[in-house]
């Protein structure tokens, strides 16, 4: 009997732990033929998290980049190539997202992929596509490391994975515009910074402190919250004591709307600001205490107010599609359409025809795409991160994300 | 120190959470020696009911006379699905090897999760859930007690006493001891012990639906998730507090709690332990005491006495 416990214990956790990572992959695309004649099948790849706690913005990718693959269709963008989407659920779990990976690579029609939305999993997947030169294109992935190297924190920027581009911008730009409105435009000086100890919270939190104190900010104290808790008083009242006049929150909207509502219950009157992994409705939504002042970053100018994504908002309304674009609609929409202009320039090199080296031409392609997105302008540099270095501070004002600054940002 | 009596607060109304979930692990346990890996979904349906009752409640209906509707309504639910559970999943395997119900009990976690995820309403992501107006109670200066955490430090005592007093007095409590003690001889004295175990599953449910709305009022969101975590946690107390023993899950869930709230509060206070503390080693603290305590008691805290389990 005592022995029994703790095996059961044991077994229990594991299995616990288990199931968290096991349950992945559902197939979503069909890969046969329309029949339609001879068009050649292109599949874009999609991989997100389409059920769990991110899955309203996993939801959103997958939507978007099916419009793209609609509207290269219906336009015939390409001829003689018609786009199918074939999307993978990795639940935000790294190892998920490293078996669809290898999946999306079994299948010889996926000639790139839109995805992942979590820095975390994009690591674990960056090796699989690599090796099989297959292009990939993160919409939401925001850690610097990706693509331009571990070292890249001092100095030394080294591209790892040749097939890895990303339409969003990266933390560095994120974490710095951040510290720079929170310490110059709301003049806040006592930060305490909370991370979720993931990918992309810590190197978020890590970046907007160097840069807080470089400013001559205080960090009067750090804290980190695991993801999938839900219970943080302890860290609010650690926050209350401190004597904070902010919070800064690196991680994902279900923690930090938690965070944040425990915070102002303490009574503690300081504004929270984040990423853009808390910029969602959901993170206002789901508690009820007043997020009134608290604060966010996004890439890019907000979607609605630019002249290039009313076509993409109209479509995306005209298709029906069941859950909303999300935060990351326009990057997925161009990570799409980058796809599909790198297949166009593959097959127009090779006479009309898709080559035989289909992917590593559309890689070629990828790294010289240049077009006028949902977002702006898209095109990579050479570490295959976005040109476009566009951003947004959101506020919470009447319970809803407001934008109060828009800025390009130049280091 | 000046916040030690707040996160002393704090510890308490998560453990007395804990504790809550941890009776519907500990009565199970006690009676059938399964672990109902699924309780923290149960928990979760108990939310999600509370959530169906306060909805068809006309709206702008005073949280007082909410509430005790929406634990009724929660508990039909958590009840009726533990039920179920027990009936179709857990009892066609009583006389199995001991690992099909604990697999089978893995599986209808992750089933219920999915259900809930498909079926309720924009249940995808966290749904709000009503809260209490009004400030925190400030005892002192230090010291402010939320609404909520009150809420589950005057119910949880109250549940506790009804089910001492059930499982002492009343004939059927007597009748789960003896069957908890052995379930054969129970059978042979004319005690019905297939009806004893739906209700030990039917106890644990109706508690783990009181901790949902306590859950639900505190933090003002439920998802189809957080029975997970919870779940996990409750199952520690259970075995910290001696699984098997009703009084020791409550203590176990109150341990844990403190351990936890103290652990982000002071371990990085202590000189050349500030990598450790903090909310990232929390769970590490919690479960070193856990391991700690069943070096010393491999029983648990309150032991497992035989004849008292139920």
């Amino acid at each position: 009997m005592r022995h029994r416990s703790l095996l059961v214990l044991t077994t229990v956790i594991t299995t616990g732990a288990l199931t968290l990572t096991a349950c992945g992959s559902r197939d979503g695309g069909d890969s046969k033929d329309n029949g339609g004649g001879k068009k050649t099948t292109v599949v874009i790849g999609v991989d997100a998290p389409l059920t769990g706690s991110l899955s309203a913005l996993g939801q959103g990718i997958k939507n978007s980049v099916d419009l793209a693959a609609k509207t290269a269709n219906k336009n015939n963008e390409v001829p003689g190539i018609e786009f199918k989407v074939e999307a993978l659920d990795d639940q935000a779990v790294p190892a998920s997202g490293q078996a669809n990976a290898t999946k999306l690579v079994g299948n010889k029609d996926v000639l790139g992929v839109v995805g992942p939305l979590n820095s975390g999993v994009a690591q674990q997947m960056q090796g699989v596509f690599n090796s099989a030169n297959l292009a990939q294109v993160s919409p939401a992935n925001t850690n610097p490391a990706l693509s331009q190297g571990d070292n890249w924190g001092k100095g030394e920027f080294k591209r790892g994975f040749k097939t890895y581009f990303r339409t969003a911008a990266t933390d560095v730009v994120q974490g710095k515009f951040a510290a720079q409105y929170l310490f110059k435009d709301a003049g806040k000086k006592k930060v305490f910074i909370v991370d979720d100890k993931q990918t992309y919270g810590a190197g978020l939190a890590a970046i907007f402190a160097e840069e807080f104190k470089k400013l001559g900010g205080e960090v009067v104290g750090t804290d980190h919250v695991t993801v999938k808790e839900t219970d943080f008083s302890s860290t609010a009242d650690k926050v209350k004591t401190s004597g904070a006049d902010s919070v800064y929150f690196g991680g994902q909207y279900p923690e930090g709307g938690l965070l944040a509502d425990q915070i102002k219950k303490t009574g503690a009157n300081v504004p929270l600001m984040g990423g853009d992994g808390i910029q969602d409705p959901a993170f206002i939504s789901a508690s009820g205490e007043a997020n009134e002042g608290d604060l966010a970053t996004s890439i890019g100018y907000p979607v609605e107010k630019l002249d290039t994504a009313k076509k993409f908002i109209e479509d995306y309304k005209a298709e029906g599609y069941k859950d909303p674009y999300a935060a990351y609609g326009g990057y997925s929409y161009d990570a799409g359409w980058a796809v599909i202009q790198a297949v166009k320039a593959a097959v127009a090199a090779n006479g009309g025809k898709l080559p035989t080296d289909a992917r590593a031409k559309v890689v070629e392609a990828l790294g010289k795409v240049s077009f006028e997105g949902v977002t702006g302008k898209v095109a990579f540099d050479e570490y295959g991160d976005t040109t476009n270095k566009q951003l947004t501070v959101y506020k919470v004002e009447g319970g809803k994300w407001v934008d109060v600054k828009s800025d390009t940002f130049n280091q | 120190m000046h916040e030690l009596p707040q996160q002393l607060a704090n510890g308490l109304a998560l453990g007395a959470l804990y504790g809550l979930i941890a009776i519907g692990y500990t009565m199970v346990y006690g009676i059938v020696q399964l672990i109902n890996f699924a309780h923290g979904e149960i928990f979760m349906i108990g939310g999600f009911g509370a959530l169906t009752a306060y909805a068809i409640l006309p709206t702008g209906t005073s949280l007082l006379i909410a509430i005790p509707v929406m634990i009724v309504g929660g508990a039909i639910c958590s009840v009726a699905v533990a039920c179920a559970a027990e009936r179709f999943a857990y009892r066609p395997l009583r006389s199995a090897p001991r690992l099909a119900p604990l697999i089978t009990a893995i599986g209808l976690s992750i089933a219920l999760q999915q259900l809930v995820w498909q079926f309720y309403p924009d249940a995808k992501k966290a749904v709000s859930f009503p809260e209490f107006k009004g400030a925190a109670f400030k005892i002192t200066d230090s010291l402010a007690i939320q609404r909520a955490d009150l809420f589950v430090l005057i119910l949880a005592p109250l549940c506790m006493l009804a089910l001492g007093v059930f499982v002492q007095k009343s004939r059927s409590g007597r009748a789960m001891q003896a069957t908890a003690q052995d379930p054969d001889t129970a059978k042979l004295m004319g005690i019905n012990t297939d009806r004893i175990i739906v209700m030990a599953f039917a106890i644990g449910a109706a508690f783990a639906a009181v901790a949902a709305v306590a859950y639900g009022l505190d933090k003002g969101q439920i998802n189809f998730e957080m029975g997970f975590i919870l779940g996990l946690k409750a199952f520690t107390a259970a075995v910290l507090g001696g699984i098997g023993n009703i009084y020791g899950a409550m203590v176990g869930g109150v341990v844990l709690g403190l351990a936890e709230a103290l652990s982000i509060a002071y371990i990085e206070d202590i000189p050349g332990m500030s990598q450790l503390g903090g909310g990232a080693w929390s769970n590490v603290w919690a479960f070193v005491l856990l391991i700690v305590v069943l070096l010393v008691r491999p029983q648990g805290l309150l032991g497992e006495r035989v004849a008292d389990r139920a």
